[in-house]
């Protein structure tokens, strides 16, 4: 399976250029450790991903090791949306707003093919990819995925979230794009130029 | 090298091919015909245009201005009572004189049987065919699917709109033979319309007249919600 246990990284490293005191890195590792073991799950299961996602939170696979046995099914109390399953045209204001609700930090997990590019279903109903919709952290392949596959999902989005630094002016940036910056591109321009990738002629990058 | 191609498997058109039947023999064509079916040849004449018997279930095409009455009586006669409404569909062909038609599965749960009652609707004439609500209540949501997907109306159906689809929905009506499988517009237009929506929008009549989002429906359904249209009973 590929599924070789990580060295665990508990050293954080010393940079005397980054500007950071031997304070605020133990304080990073102190709240990253913290984040990282306590990840509440919003689950947004729509299709066949949810019963995976079911049995990855059961017993025998047991997403409680990782902090996560709570699930949230308020957005409010949630750090890591799972989409598990295809999203149609019609949900795709639901996951938004859902995702506009849960309060920072946060972070999404795109699980399975549907929600990572729409999978098969190339149709008019299907959103090709909640990536066009809210930024994913972690893409998990498999239609639908092994639990084993989801928790290693799980597992590469708290190492991401163990590397992050309270220093990083970029993390977790909500702003809409400037349209009076030099560096902006309207959204047709960035369609036509990404056009096409993903598996459908007709998707497009900019999610507008 | 390769034998010329030839189709093989059962129900070709090879003249010696042995008739198909299903893994239970049941034939694809003939059998027992329903008793329904003479019962209402001898009820309705020539409103019944046609009826057949495929993989043992019964057919009966009938003209589409008397599907109402034919389906009334079915529910209503003592000797048939066919007291529940399985299925409204519809099928597109590609043919050029019958290009739709509309299908009802009505089955006798106290006489076991079930039939399947077809309607081919006109070419060159409005999509539309009278609805059975007024007899089978559970009508109410399969027309609308049947509306959603191929725009057929149903005439006297209380609250004919879209239900898989969204209200604001443009592109067209998705089961239709014309309509391309990704739709009509862009994956940037669809992906921007849908997140224009509201999702709060999606309610009933009677929850949206205590919803906020009233004033994103469509006008022709804000003004049937002002006159205090309801669904259902």
């Amino acid at each position: 399976m590929g599924l070789t246990p990580r060295p665990e990284k508990r050293v954080v490293e010393y940079n005397p250029t980054s500007q950071e005191g031997w304070v605020a890195t133990r304080l990073d590792f102190l709240v990253n450790w913290g984040r990282a073991n306590s990840l509440w799950p919003m689950p947004f299961g729509t299709a066949c991903c949810a019963i995976e996602f079911m049995a990855t939170a059961a017993s025998r696979f047991d997403l409680a090791r990782f902090g996560m046995e709570r699930m949230s099914f308020s957005p409010r109390q949630a750090d890591v949306l799972i989409c598990a399953g295809r999203v149609p045209f019609k949900l795709a204001p639901v996951i938004r707003r859902i995702w506009q609700q849960m309060p920072q930090p946060k972070w999404a997990i795109a699980m399975g093919a549907c929600a990572s590019t729409g999978n098969i279903f190339d149709n008019y109903a299907v959103v090709q990819g909640i990536d066009t919709i809210i930024p994913v952290d972690v893409y998990v392949p498999g239609c639908p995925p092994r639990p084993e596959g989801l928790m290693y999902g799980i597992m590469l989005l708290q190492e991401k979230v163990k590397r992050e630094r309270m220093t990083d002016e970029g993390i977790r940036n909500e702003m809409e794009p400037d349209p009076n910056s030099k560096l902006y591109i309207p959204a047709p321009v960035i369609d036509e130029l990404s056009e096409p990738f993903g598996n459908s002629v007709h998707q497009t990058r900019s999610g507008l | 090298m390769s034998d010329s191609f030839e189709l093989q498997y059962p129900g070709s058109a090879l003249g010696n091919a042995p008739a198909p039947v299903s893994p239970s023999n049941v034939p694809n064509r003939g059998g027992e015909v329903n008793p329904s079916a003479a019962a209402l040849r001898e009820q309705f004449g020539d409103a019944i245009s046609r009826v057949e018997v495929v993989w043992g279930d019964t057919n009966v095409y009938v003209r589409p201005d008397r599907a109402l009455d034919v389906i009334r009586w079915l529910h209503d006669d003592p000797t048939q009572r066919y007291d529940y409404l399985s299925d409204v569909t519809a099928v597109e062909y590609r043919d050029a004189d019958f290009p739709i038609e509309v299908i009802w599965h009505l089955r006798s749960l106290p006489f076991r049987r079930f039939l399947r009652v077809k309607a081919q609707l006109e070419k060159n004439a409005p999509l539309e065919v009278t609805s059975v609500w007024s007899i089978y209540k559970c009508a109410d949501w399969l027309e609308r699917e049947c509306f959603d997907m191929f725009g057929i109306k149903f005439v006297g159906h209380p609250d004919l709109r879209r239900i898989l689809m969204w209200e604001q929905y443009r592109e067209g009506f998705p089961l239709r033979k014309d309509f391309p499988l990704r739709g009509r517009f862009s994956r940037a237009e669809q992906l921007r319309q849908a997140l224009a929506a509201n999702p709060e929008a999606r309610y009933s009549m009677e929850e949206l007249s205590i919803a906020d989002a009233f004033e994103d429906l469509p006008t022709e359904m804000r003004s049937r919600l002002r006159g205090g249209e309801r669904t259902g009973e």
